[in-house]
């Protein structure tokens, strides 16, 4: 063999290495994008990022299970930028697990034109809310308020009774971001009834 | 791998009349054009090597006004918004433009004169990487002028800081951080071919010397991962310009995500800026001791079984976002775990130097100050790794303390001690002895000054990145800030270490150090622009 075919076997063993490593870079990359819903997925299946379901829930009939009380609390955060406020009726309530539950928000816009909102929920510790089933939430849709409007919107959950012992509280948080795509999307808003979005 | 690559010729069959002997008779750009379009190996490794030292004192400088601001409590010398840019900059320019083309540098320099190759097996793609970097880093400075200031959300550019929350300018820091990754990943996938196709006749893998070892499983890495980080800030690129919603709760995202995604990349990241020091320490140990590396192989095992676990540790950074109680566990034990390879290493430094012929040559005064000061590091990290003590250090300066111990008076310290090594073959004279000396003691003392006292700031809870602190922290404070402004001062010296030692001193022979052996050792000092174009002949030694 002389030194000119082993050049040409340098040459192409550098050829192989280098397409190699780029079949493996573009992996990565497409893995970094995969990771994404992923995670969602992950997240979906252990309830670990403490989002709850986006759709309605129906009931679990179940025997209240009155031997337990878990303490829920409710907070609410307003957000940059957005002149609105969220208020719940009861900050704090006490429940047995199986029972359903009627808490009301209260959304009003102080600002001077129309703006759409939504509330993203999130729920602490993130362990609960697979357990943690609503019948109807304000969440589910955008809400779009005229200036200076108010509106009245309840939540309609369950706690199931199969939520971990060690669990004590259950922190429901809402946190109002301001929607700035188009109205498509938004949901009609009437008078929201009971179960009406189960 | 060796298995597929091509049968390798042996030694009596290449002839003088090979490779590049041609090439003398090539036209060569002078001045400025003969370093833009250079090909040559060394040339770029000096060209590496000069940019890191540049970023590395412009970094430097931001930490300097960091610990300015910090000399004493009270807001004295610039604005908090002012503050967060520096903290930001100075992390993203040390690790990017600092620590990494650094050890670029050094890979370009040694790992052909280490293997016996003529250059790197793509020398064009080699010119490419390396201008990307400076495009990059011009573009990042120069985000401080833009209105709205520069990045100021932390090095780990956390979202929604960095989205929803960020300057204007972010999205020219994305870009410049792209460049930048693009120019790691093609210098990785350089590496990686020239090692794997370009060793000298007869050396087999489990022949190379560490420095090279070392290398090629960090290139691995930053192929990796850095198309990771390429991902995390495309998403951040579309969040904060198309209106997607990757890091945004608002709509359906989630911050958490930016988190775990920067992590899966930053952990391999810091094993990236560490590897390739523990390889240069493992071919300057056994100089000056005048013995063979104590266990050559647990060596390259280590080193690997390091990579592999880098990749299973990345929510240790996240303890306190809510994991469950499981997850916690897990990444608390597989931390841990990766004490025990970095122990076999630590391991086999002291033993190689056990009962060794040791001298003290600046190279190996870095080297040993590097393994005393790393360790300090790795037992504050394996503090750190404890989850239910992390959510007390967390975001303290017990944190700050952990990470600058691994990366100075570790990872700088290697490179430090691998620039001492290897000038004499770089420029064909021992570096000053005196001066050098002076330069090891002072950088010490300052190192140890600066980063010690945060161990205990942090403790006490004192948090990172914030421009004001209470008075209780006031003396610790103090003595980092002395010891800072004596760090920095003192790597001036290096920079008239490098100017005397390439203007002169004492002539270097071949083999500059006594108990030098690996084949850079062979050519003449200073190494001609043309080596081993000619492979030459290997004779594979036992480990």
């Amino acid at each position: 063999m002389s030194s000119r075919d082993d050049q040409a076997a340098g040459r192409e063993g550098v050829r192989r290495t280098v397409t190699r490593t780029l079949v493996v870079l573009a992996g990565m990359f497409a893995f970094a994008f995969a990771l994404v819903p992923l995670y969602d997925v992950f997240c979906d299946l252990t309830g670990l990022n403490g989002k709850t379901s986006a759709r309605a829930q129906p009931l679990v009939e179940q025997e209240v299970d009155a031997s337990r009380t878990v303490t829920v609390q409710f907070i609410t955060r307003g957000s940059q930028g957005l002149p609105w406020h969220l208020e719940v009726d009861t900050r704090q309530i006490r429940l047995h697990p199986g029972q359903r539950e009627e808490v009301f928000f209260t959304f009003r816009n102080n600002g001077d034109e129309t703006t759409r909102a939504r509330a993203v929920p999130s729920v602490s510790p993130s362990a609960a809310s697979l357990h943690l089933r609503k019948l109807s939430c304000f969440c589910f849709q955008e809400q779009q308020l005229t200036a200076g409007e108010r509106l009245k919107a309840p939540l309609v959950f369950q706690l199931t009774r199969d939520l971990p012992p060690e669990i004590k509280t259950v922190t429901l948080v809402y946190t109002l971001y301001p929607v700035t795509s188009t109205p498509a999307e938004v949901a009609l808003r009437g008078p929201i009834t009971e179960g009406d979005s189960a | 791998m060796a298995s597929q690559l091509p049968p390798k010729p042996t030694p009596q069959h290449s002839t003088a009349t090979a490779g590049g002997m041609a090439e003398s008779g090539h036209y060569r750009p002078r001045g400025l054009m003969r370093w833009l379009l250079t090909t040559n190996h060394k040339e770029i490794g000096t060209l590496y090597l000069l940019f890191s030292l540049t970023m590395f004192f412009i970094g430097g400088i931001f930490a300097l006004v960091v610990r300015a601001e910090l000399f004493q409590p009270g807001l004295q010398l610039v604005q908090p918004e002012f503050f967060n840019q520096m903290t930001t900059m100075h992390g993203l320019i040390m690790v990017f433009g600092a620590i990494m083309p650094a050890f670029v540098g050094l890979a370009n320099w040694m790992v052909p004169l280490q293997i016996g190759a003529p250059d790197m097996a793509l020398p064009r793609l080699n010119n490419f990487s390396f201008w990307l970097l400076p495009v990059a880093f011009l573009l990042l400075l120069s985000t401080l002028l833009m209105p709205g200031g520069g990045p100021n959300f932390g090095w780990t550019f956390y979202a929604p800081l960095s989205t929803t929350y960020a300057p204007p300018s972010t999205s020219f820091f994305i870009l410049s951080l792209h460049l930048a990754g693009i120019s790691s990943i093609l210098g990785a996938i350089n590496i990686i071919a020239t090692i794997l196709n370009l060793r000298a006749p007869g050396m087999r893998m489990m022949d190379m010397p560490l420095f090279v070892w070392t290398w090629l499983i960090t290139a691995f890495l930053l192929i990796a991962v850095m198309p990771v980080l390429a991902g995390v800030i495309t998403m951040m690129l579309m969040d904060i310009n198309f209106g997607t919603s990757f890091f945004n709760a608002a709509g359906g995202g989630d911050p958490v995500l930016f988190q775990h995604l920067f992590w899966f990349f930053g952990h391999p990241e810091v094993y990236i800026m560490i590897l390739p020091a523990f390889g240069i320490v493992s071919a300057i140990i056994p100089t000056f001791s005048r013995k063979r590396l104590f266990g050559y192989a647990s060596m390259v095992y280590a080193t690997a079984a390091i990579a592999i676990l880098s990749f299973m540790v990345w929510a240790h950074h996240m303890f306190i976002v809510g994991l469950p109680l499981v997850a916690e566990l897990f990444f608390m034990y597989t931390t841990m775990l990766i004490a025990v390879p970095t122990g076999v290493k630590v391991f086999n430094w002291v033993a190689t130097m056990f009962r060794g012929s040791i001298s003290f040559e600046p190279p190996m005064l870095f080297a040993l100050a590097f393994v005393v000061q790393f360790t300090v590091g790795g037992f504050s990290g394996l503090m750190l790794a404890i989850a239910p003590a992390d959510f007390q250090y967390h975001d303290t300066y017990f944190v700050v303390a952990h990470f600058h111990y691994v990366l100075v008076p570790g990872a700088l310290f290697a490179i430090l001690a691998g620039a001492y090594y290897w000038l004499p073959k770089w420029t064909g004279h021992y570096p000053p002895l005196r001066l050098s000396q002076w330069h090891f003691w002072l950088s010490v003392i300052g190192v140890n000054l600066t980063f010690f006292p945060m161990h205990f700031s942090g403790l006490a809870g004192m948090p990172r990145r914030i421009p004001d602190y209470a008075l209780q922290f006031a003396d610790f404070n103090l003595a980092s800030s002395l010891g800072g402004f004596l760090f920095g001062a003192s790597q001036l010296l290096f920079v008239l270490v490098i100017i005397k030692c390439v203007r002169g001193g004492e002539k270097a022979p071949a083999k500059a150090w006594e108990g030098a052996e690996d084949l850079e050792w062979s050519v003449p000092s200073p190494a001609p622009l043309h080596t081993f174009e000619t492979p030459p002949t290997f004779h594979p030694r036992e480990h």
